[in-house]
C-alpha cells in the first residue's frame, strides 16, 4: 500500500532539478573525484601495486619513473601505492566517523525535537557545552589523551563533531512534527516510534543526506589534521595527513612528497563539498 | 540591552562549570598514575617503590573520591593553579600565560586579515554579480573551504621561503616571521567570510529599502555601502565567534609547523610527551577564552543592530 503510493512518477520539479544536478559542472567534478577516490580505496589491493609498507632504502627519494610513477618516499616506498592505500585509510576513517556522528546526532536530535520538555533541555545543555569548545581543540585534546591510534582519532572526531548537527536535526524534527501528515499518522493510530522512523525520518532524509555529504569534507580535514599532528596513523600505515608529517623535512629536497598527499586531501575535500552543494540544490530546495 | 546582558551573563556560570568538568574528566581518562609519573621524574626515570607511590597518592589527595578531587582541582584552577607539568615540574598556568601572547598575536592578525580581505571582497562580488571578480571570489571560497591549513602552510613555505627566499620559513620575533603563518591560518576563514558576506549582501540588495534609497536620489556609492553593506554585515558579525574558534584550533597545527612559540605548540609537545595535565590546562584555558570571545561577539551584535534595541519591549 505504502509502496504503491511512493512509486509514482517523479514530481516535475524534482526531475527538472535532477537534470540540472546532472548537468552542473561543479557537481559532475565532485562526483568524479569522490567516485575515483572510492574506487581507489576499494580496489587498491587488487591493483598491480607495490607493497605500500615495503621499505627499500636503495630506492630512497627516487624521482618518478616507469617503475615508480610518483617516485619513492624517504624510506624507498612506492608513493603511488601509499597514495592509493592512503585513500583507503582516509575514506574509511571519515566514513565510519560520519556514520557515528550522524547516528548520534540523529538520535539526540530526534529525541530532543520530538519529545521536548526536560529531555530536550538536558540534551541541548550537553550540546551547548560541547559547542563551547573550539572543535579542533577538543578533538586534539581527546585524541591526545587517549593516545595515538586510528580508532582514537575516530572517537575524538565523533565525540566532538556531533553536537552542531544534533541541534540542526532537532530543528528539522521540531518543524516536521507540527505538519499535518504527523497529525494524520497519529489519527490513524501510529505510535511515537513509527511516526519518528517512518514519517518524520522520511521527510528530513534529503537535508540529512546533504548534511552528511558536506560533513565528509569537514571530517576529512579534521582527521587529516589530527593524523598530521601524529595522533592517528602510526608507521608504516599509509595515511595522507601522516604522510605529510613524515615528509616535513624533505620540503627542500623532495617537495613532491608533501605536494602529493596535500593535493589528495584538498581534492577529496573539494569533491565532497561540490557534491554536497549539488545535492543541496537537488534535495533541499528550501536551503 | 540591560536585560539581555543580564540573561546572557547568566548563561556563563553553568557553561563554565561544564567546561571545567569536561577538562577535569579528560585527565581522568588519561592512562598512567600522576603519583608514579611524578616520582619517576624526580628519580630520573627509575620505577619508584609501590609504598612511595601510595604515600604520594595520599599526600596529593589522589585517593580521594572523584567529586572531592574535582572540587579541589577547581578551587586550584580558580586561583590560577592548573597543576604542574609531568615533565618539567613547572607551573602549567605560568607557561600558558607566558605563551598566550604569541598565540593571540597570530590569531588576531589572522582574524584582522580575514576581515579586511574577506568582507570587502564579498561586498564587491555581490555588487558586481557575475563579473570576473565574482567568479574569482567564488572559486577562492571553494578553494579556501577545501585546502587544509597545513598544506597551504607548506606551499607558502616552499614558494616564499625556499624558492624566492623572501621570508623566513620558521622563527619568531620579527613581523616578517608572522606573514606566512598568518596567511596560512587566515585563508580558510577569509574564504568563509567572503562567501557569507556575498550571500548576505545579495539578500540586502533585494530589499525594499534599497529602492527607497535610490528613489531618494542618493549616490550609488552611498546606497551600496551605507544602506546595503551596513545591513549585510550584521549576520557576518555573528560568525566571528566561530571564526575565532577555527583560528584558535588551526593555530595548534600552524604553530607546530612554523615553530611559533604559542600555547598550541606547547600542547602538541605536551601530547607527544604524554604530559596530560598540560593538555587539560590548555583545554580549560582556550575554552574560557573562546567563551569570552563569543560573549563579546553576542553583545556587540545586540549593540550594533538597532532593530534588537526595540526588541527590549517584547522580551
Amino acid at each position: 500500500m505504502e509502496g504503491t503510493l511512493q512509486r509514482t512518477t517523479p514530481h516535475p520539479a524534482i526531475s527538472g532539478r535532477l537534470s540540472r544536478f546532472l548537468r552542473d559542472p561543479g557537481t559532475i567534478l565532485g562526483l568524479c573525484i569522490v567516485t575515483a577516490a572510492v574506487v581507489a580505496a576499494v580496489f587498491a589491493p587488487l591493483l598491480p601495486l607495490q607493497d605500500p609498507t615495503g621499505v627499500n632504502l636503495d630506492n630512497r627519494l627516487l624521482a618518478p619513473s616507469y617503475q615508480f610513477p610518483l617516485g619513492a618516499d624517504h624510506l624507498g616506498r612506492d608513493e603511488l601505492s601509499r597514495l592509493l592505500y592512503g585513500a583507503r585509510t582516509t575514506l574509511g576513517m571519515a566514513s565510519v566517523s560520519v556514520a557515528i556522528i550522524m547516528g548520534i546526532a540523529l538520535t539526540v536530535g530526534a529525541l530532543s525535537g520530538y519529545y521536548g520538555g526536560w529531555l530536550d533541555t538536558g540534551l541541548m545543555m550537553v550540546v551547548d557545552l560541547l559547542l563551547a569548545f573550539p572543535s579542533l581543540i577538543l578533538g586534539v585534546a581527546v585524541a591526545g589523551i587517549l593516545g595515538p591510534s586510528l580508532v582514537n582519532v575516530m572517537i575524538a572526531v565523533s565525540v566532538v563533531w556531533w553536537a552542531g548537527h544534533a541541534r540542526v536535526i532537532r530543528g528539522m524534527v521540531l518543524s516536521a512534527r507540527q505538519r499535518e501528515y504527523v497529525e494524520a499518522a497519529r489519527a490513524i493510530g501510529a505510535g511515537d516510534a513509527r511516526i519518528v522512523t517512518h514519517h518524520i525520518a522520511r521527510n528530513i532524509l534529503g537535508p540529512f543526506i546533504v548534511l552528511a555529504t558536506l560533513d565528509m569534507g569537514w571530517i576529512i580535514l579534521g582527521i587529516a589534521g589530527l593524523n598530521f599532528l601524529g595522533l592517528g596513523a602510526q608507521p608504516p600505515t599509509p595515511e595522507w595527513g601522516a604522510m605529510l608529517n613524515d615528509s616535513r623535512s624533505y620540503l627542500q629536497t623532495a617537495p613532491r612528497l608533501l605536494l602529493i598527499p596535500g593535493v589528495a586531501i584538498f581534492l577529496l575535500v573539494l569533491g565532497f563539498n561540490l557534491l554536497g552543494d549539488g545535492l543541496r540544490d537537488l534535495l533541499d530546495p528550501t536551503a | 540591552m540591560g536585560s539581555y546582558l543580564v540573561r546572557r551573563l547568566l548563561t556563563l556560570p553553568p557553561l563554565l562549570v561544564g567546561i571545567s568538568l569536561i577538562s577535569f574528566l579528560l585527565l581522568n581518562f588519561a592512562p598512567g598514575d600522576a603519583a608514579e609519573i611524578t616520582l619517576r621524574r624526580q628519580n630520573g626515570g627509575i620505577t619508584p617503590p609501590p609504598e612511595a607511590v601510595l604515600d604520594l597518592r595520599q599526600e596529593l589527595g589522589l585517593d580521594a573520591p572523584l567529586p572531592l578531587r574535582y572540587v579541589r582541582w577547581l578551587s586550584g584552577a580558580l586561583r590560577g593553579d592548573l597543576g604542574d607539568s609531568y615533565r618539567s615540574g613547572n607551573s602549567i598556568a605560568a607557561e600558558l600565560t607566558h605563551r598566550l601572547p604569541a598565540t593571540l598575536v597570530l590569531a588576531s592578525v589572522s582574524l584582522a586579515l580575514a576581515v579586511a580581505v574577506g568582507i570587502p571582497l564579498g561586498v564587491l562580488a555581490a555588487m558586481r554579480r557575475g563579473s570576473w571578480l565574482d567568479t574569482a571570489s567564488r572559486l577562492s571560497a571553494l578553494l579556501g573551504a577545501a585546502v587544509p591549513s597545513f598544506v597551504l602552510a607548506f606551499l607558502l613555505m616552499l614558494l616564499f621561503a625556499v624558492k624566492l627566499d623572501w621570508l623566513p620559513a620558521t622563527g619568531y620575533g620579527s613581523p616578517k616571521n608572522l606573514v606566512l603563518p598568518a596567511l596560512a591560518l587566515s585563508f580558510g576563514v577569509t574564504a568563509q567570510l567572503m562567501r557569507l558576506t556575498r550571500a548576505s549582501m545579495l539578500e540586502a540588495l533585494s530589499q525594499d529599502y534599497m529602492r527607497t534609497a535610490r528613489a531618494k536620489g542618493l549616490r550609488e556609492w552611498s546606497v551600496m555601502w551605507r544602506h546595503a553593506a551596513k545591513n549585510a554585515l550584521l549576520p557576518v558579525v555573528t560568525v566571528l565567534g566561530t571564526s575565532t574558534g577555527h583560528l584558535l584550533g588551526g593555530a595548534v597545527i600552524i604553530e607546530t609547523i612554523f615553530g611559533w612559540p604559542g600555547v598550541g605548540q606547547f600542547v602538541v609537545v605536551g601530547i607527544s610527551q604524554r604530559d596530560y595535565p598540560v593538555v587539560q590546562g590548555f583545554v580549560l584555558y582556550i575554552a574560557v577564552i573562546f567563551l569570552l570571545v563569543n560573549l563579546a561577539v553576542d553583545i556587540s551584535y545586540r549593540w550594533l543592530d538597532p532593530r534588537l534595541h526595540f526588541g527590549r519591549l517584547s522580551g
